[in-house]
């Protein structure tokens, strides 16, 4: 890996400010120290990432960056969900027309290693900042390699009205390691909504370690999504990191359809007074599909509000890992910080760990965590089946409910419908992993993956 | 329409209906009373099909099929409908959404086309002028929120959409004030035809003052004690169960 980094060294750089490549340097610098995680680091005791880590992967660090017209790959089937839509393939960004656009409002969206170039000093102002390196860990593998991604700048109390999505595809014969690097800095005042899709094309064994840096400044409002429905190879590590400043508002939802191993990482920063900050989730895993969300919420400061809610469904011998922290700091008077955990398995080969922690440095708080794995309620199954309801159907609505909790805290219309939509498929057994999130595969043979309720 | 004979049922090994036996005929309204804990909300669950319970002996025959034979699900459609006692919520999932699958399930076993968009809407506005329901009950999570009164008239509510054959109202009066109680007895009512039946399951005679009954049943100790019209009702109201207790040890005694 070190010798990668030194052998590709001038390619990784390529026009970026000499403060990224001083961040590389410390990248590296950590690595050799601290390696990677495994099973005895804290968070990762339930989630092994030797055989990601032991697949020999190809890098290209030649830069692709190009027009291109994704149109003749995908269409969008969310019909009525209008967005500012931006692609990245095998990690580097797509265009049609420039690699970065400047809307009339002043925000500008397109290529991070564009905006290096570009804009120097305000990304060495942010890149960086809050992505932590010190632990082993694949920030700093992201760090050290990373070359592209989506950079989005908002001015101050400027909103963004329609959502910007964030297409991630993977096109390759080869297995292939993608480190991509997005860096959101929001404005004061500013509004803005991410949609954040990750795609594969091919059955092929990949490995994406992305990192997402967002910065919100007094009064801003982010609503941030991630919707995963990956194919079975592949290996999605997705680090987000937010930075909040007073009176800000954040609302995250990562929603994992598919994946063959996924680990969500979250790091949520209230930095200052008055911020809100809510992480919602859901999984839906069959097969031997792992998927670990890890969350870290900070209360830095007083009187602000953190609310967590993870909900999984797990089939067959799929396993699920929810390991979510939340610090008060001393500092963190009147914080108010919720967080729950609920698992449904419907196999007695599937698994979830649970792992809510809490550390309070504060005395004038209220929090509270909890977490269950269970199975669905039989009182309210026996209501449904003595309407008329037969135990597949009465299964199938009652998984539906389940996940319904997450989905309608969507709030962008369209999207809630079509996530909604395809929650009901997923549960069905309909759902492919070409089906895709918000785009519609139809190139290959669909791959369905089965949450077989009859086994319940 | 129904028969049970010599029911003996237990859970966990405890017996809580002996011996019990009951005919109710097509058109007919049944009330059946007794203190707590003597196997009322039992004969319930054991007729719609909840499987805590174990059939030790006896039969229970159903339109001239054996019901014990059936799911749940196959004796709804066939027309029995229980109102709980203690309705459950279900959050998520839409009030709409669930009676359309339920009545459209129902209509597929009989042989019917599902009922299209507008017509369910149509059907479910009718029918909710019957309980006095005002609320949007599409986007509404079944049970969900509702207060103790509203989940008894969603029982009704749901009995009138499905128009069984044979009713269970299972301690339905048991938390509503009187104008709910009117209203739940008066939706009952208009439900009544000489083609179904009705057992009504209460521990006061309150609400046989609203609901009829051409039979009035007392379960004591798991199985029916005294039987009578509906002056039954009345007297019991009058003396009290402690009467019924005497009786019952009195004839045991013999």
């Amino acid at each position: 890996m070190i010798d990668l980094f030194k052998d590709n060294f001038d390619l990784i750089r390529g026009n970026e400010p000499e403060t990224v490549t001083g961040l590389r340097h410390q990248a590296i610098e950590t690595i050799k120290t601290n390696g990677f995680p495994d099973i005895t680091t804290e968070n990762w005791r339930y989630t092994d990432l030797d055989p990601l880590l032991r697949s020999v992967y190809d890098f290209d660090f030649s830069n692709q960056s190009r027009p291109f017209d994704i149109s003749k790959i995908f269409t969008c089937d969310v019909y009525d969900l209008d967005t500012f839509s931006v692609t990245l393939l095998n990690g580097w960004f797509v265009y049609q027309n420039a690699p970065l656009t400047t809307l009339k409002n002043g925000t500008i969206i397109g290529s991070l290693s564009k905006a290096m170039e570009v804009y120097p000093e305000l990304v060495s102002r942010y890149l960086g900042k809050i992505a932590p390196m010190e632990q082993p860990g694949l920030t700093a593998l992201n760090t050290a390699l990373f070359q592209d991604g989506l950079f989005i700048y908002v001015p101050e109390d400027v909103k963004v009205d329609k959502p910007i999505q964030l297409i991630n595809i993977i096109n390759s014969e080869k297995p292939v390691m993608f480190q991509p690097r997005h860096l959101v800095i929001q404005e004061a005042g500013s509004e803005l909504t991410l949609v954040h899709c990750d795609h594969s094309l091919t059955h092929n064994i990949s490995f994406t370690n992305s990192v997402s840096e967002a910065f919100l400044a007094k009064n801003a409002v982010l609503d941030f999504y991630k919707i995963q429905n990956k194919g079975h190879n592949s290996g999605v590590i997705n680090s987000s990191f937010f930075s909040q400043k007073q009176y800000s508002k954040l609302t995250s939802s990562a929603l994992t359809l598919n994946g063959g191993f996924t680990k969500n990482i979250v790091g949520s920063v209230l930095e200052e007074p008055e911020c809100s900050a809510t992480h919602n989730g859901l999984y839906l895993v069959d097969s031997n599909q792992h998927v670990d969300n890890q969350l870290m919420v900070d209360h830095a400061a007083p009187h602000c509000t953190s609310e967590q809610l993870y909900k999984g469904i797990l089939d067959d011998e799929a396993t699920a890992v929810f390991s979510g922290k939340i610090m008060v700091r001393r500092d963190a008077q009147k914080t108010l910080a919720y967080q729950n955990n609920k698992n449904i398995l419907l196999t007695d080969d599937a698994k979830a760990n649970a792992q809510p922690q809490l550390e309070i440095y504060a005395d004038d708080v209220k929090c509270s965590h909890g977490a269950t794995v269970g199975q669905l309620d039989p009182e309210a199954m026996f209501y449904l089946r003595s309407r008329g309801l037969n135990e597949r159907a009465a299964r199938q609505l009652l998984l539906y409910a389940f996940a319904a909790e997450v989905v309608r805290r969507i709030s962008i219309e369209p999207l809630k419908e079509r996530i909604d939509h395809l929650v009901e498929k997923r549960l069905k057994g309909e759902l492919s992993i070409c089906d895709q999130c918000v785009l519609h595969c139809n190139t290959k043979e669909p791959t369905v993956f089965n949450i077989d309720v009859s086994k319940l | 329409m129904l028969s049970i004979k010599h029911l003996k049922v237990s859970i966990n090994g405890k017996t809580i209906l002996k011996d019990f036996n009951l005919e109710v005929k097509t058109g007919e309204v049944h009330a059946i009373m007794g203190p707590n804990g003597t196997g009322k909300s039992t004969l319930a669950s054991v007729i719609a099909g909840r499987d805590l319970y174990d059939v030790d002996e006896g039969s229970i025959t159903y339109m001239g099929h054996d019901l014990l034979e059936m799911d749940p699900e196959i004796r709804a459609r066939e027309g029995i409908f229980l109102g709980f006692q203690y309705p459950v919520e279900i959050p998520g999932v839409s009030m709409a959404n669930f009676l359309r699958t339920a009545i459209n399930e129902k209509r597929k076993y009989l042989g019917l086309e599902p009922l299209s968009g507008a017509e369910f809407l149509k059907l479910m506005e009718d029918r909710k002028k019957l309980v006095d329901i005002h609320s949007k009950l599409t986007n509404r999570s079944v049970n969900e929120g509702f207060s103790g009164g509203e989940k008894k008239k969603n029982e009704i509510f749901q009995m009138a959409m499905l128009e069984p054959k044979l009713a269970i109202l299972d301690e339905t009066d048991s938390g509503l004030d009187i104008d709910a109680l009117k209203v739940v007895a008066n939706g009952v009512n208009k439900l009544r035809s000489p083609e179904n039946s009705t057992i009504v399951i209460t521990h006061y005679q309150r609400l046989l003052e609203y609901i009829i009954p051409d039979y009035v049943h007392v379960l004591y100790d798991g199985r029916i004690v005294k039987s009578g019209g509906k002056e039954l009702a009345i007297e019991l109201e009058d003396k009290g169960y402690e009467w019924i207790r005497k009786e019952a040890g009195v004839q045991e005694a013999i």
